[in-house]
């Protein structure tokens, strides 16, 4: 399974990025191989659709979950129309957030 | 002929130069208010309403039966509107500009668009003058297709428009094609700052244009230097006159309730015939 997550930074030690259309970067995680890859968020100062383009991104990189701060409800739409679970996860870093994910202790977001 | 009454910054005086020059013009005119997120031209005249049309952007909308998912759509869109995950695209029609591309780049022909309803053209009339005045739905955000709209529905020689705030697209959908700009502003730091990015503006878009100062004072050491300095003509002033706001308040045009404003707009008027 692969894990999105918003983040500042560059690797599983960086804080969350806790917007999600316009957050920095995504980490993706894949719990198989226990990998992560890094991509830029490019769309991240668009002047409209950020969070449509940042769901576009997360699951062309094959993210089934999403774990951020927040997403807006044309995000949720989007990320709902692809069937990715979105969790919300806040003032953590990335590690500790993947950790509560798997310890079943983020709470879904089921509404925008 | 076509004179656009612009600011920069809002609140400046743009309606009221705007309603004071179309009653002033003494002539069948066409007062166009394109502030269509706010109109209110409409509160300082006793206009009868005419007629109403409806003002529709298209919109895409995909044959689920069609679409192979290739993604081509939500590649091309400039704006983020359709967006396809190899799936169905999904669109979000409060930002489609209505440009139409994802229907011409879709291999599949499995869009189509349907019409979405983005606000009303009103006309009205009050003697002599024609008021044109859109009104945007409420939630809707895209201004220029309706802007558009109520230039379009003007009639006859003389037209006088008055624009929304700022300098973005609303604006400039606004400004374009008309003969002559007028920017009011207000001797404050802001309203010189926002003047700046006015000027900005209809010099990028060559148009002939000049300032009229509102609640102008004689300690104006903000527009009067920088109109000098850059070399704009000065068109008018209009004092800082509490009448002036005590009219407004009561929703009487200026030079109904103020008659020796009179002169002022219209040599005003004559002026800007002469420049446009």
């Amino acid at each position: 399974m692969k894990i999105a997550f918003t983040t500042t930074g560059q690797d599983l030690a960086a804080p969350m990025d806790l917007r999600f259309g316009r957050a920095a970067k995504f980490l993706v995680f894949d719990t198989d191989t226990k990998t992560s890859v890094l991509i830029d968020n490019t769309h991240a100062d668009a002047s409209q659709g950020a969070g449509i383009k940042a769901a576009e991104t997360i699951v062309k990189a094959g993210a089934t979950t999403l774990v951020t701060g927040d997403c807006g409800p044309k995000a949720f739409n989007a990320l709902k129309q692809a069937g990715v679970k979105i969790y919300s996860a806040k003032a953590m870093t990335v590690a500790d957030a993947l950790e509560a994910l798997l310890a079943q202790k983020l709470s879904e977001i089921t509404s925008a | 002929m076509k004179i656009a009454i612009a600011s920069g910054k809002g609140g400046t005086g743009k309606t009221t130069l705007a309603v004071n020059l179309a009653l002033a013009a003494g002539a069948p005119v066409c007062l166009l208010d394109c502030d269509v997120e706010a109109p209110n031209a409409h509160l300082f005249l006793k206009a009868t309403p005419a007629h109403e049309r409806v003002v529709t952007i298209p919109i895409p909308v995909v044959d689920e039966a069609l679409c192979d998912g290739c993604g081509l759509c939500s590649q091309f869109c400039a704006f983020n509107a359709i967006v396809s995950f190899g799936t169905v695209p999904v669109i979000a029609p409060e930002m489609c500009h209505g440009c139409g591309g994802c229907m011409r780049v879709c291999p599949q022909k499995a869009i189509r668009e349907i019409d979405n309803r983005i606000g009303v053209v009103e006309t009205l009339h009050a003697g002599d003058l024609t008021l044109v005045q859109g009104r945007l739905d409420i939630g809707v955000a895209l201004a220029p297709p309706l802007i558009h709209a109520v230039k379009k529905e003007a009639s006859g020689d003389l037209i006088i428009m008055d624009a929304p705030p700022g300098t973005s697209c609303p604006v400039l959908a606004t400004l374009r094609e008309v003969d002559f700009v007028l920017l009011v502003t207000e001797p404050t730091p802001f309203g010189l700052n926002d003047l700046r990015l006015a000027v900005e503006v209809v010099r990028e878009l060559g148009l002939p244009f000049g300032v009229v100062i509102n609640r102008a004072s004689d300690q104006d050491s903000y527009v009067r230097p920088y109109l000098e300095e850059e070399k704009i003509t000065l068109l008018a002033e209009i004092p800082d006159d509490r009448r002036i706001a005590q009219a407004y308040a009561k929703g009487e045009p200026l030079i109904h309730a103020l008659p020796d404003y009179q002169p002022l707009f219209k040599k005003l008027f004559q002026t800007l015939c002469e420049a446009a």
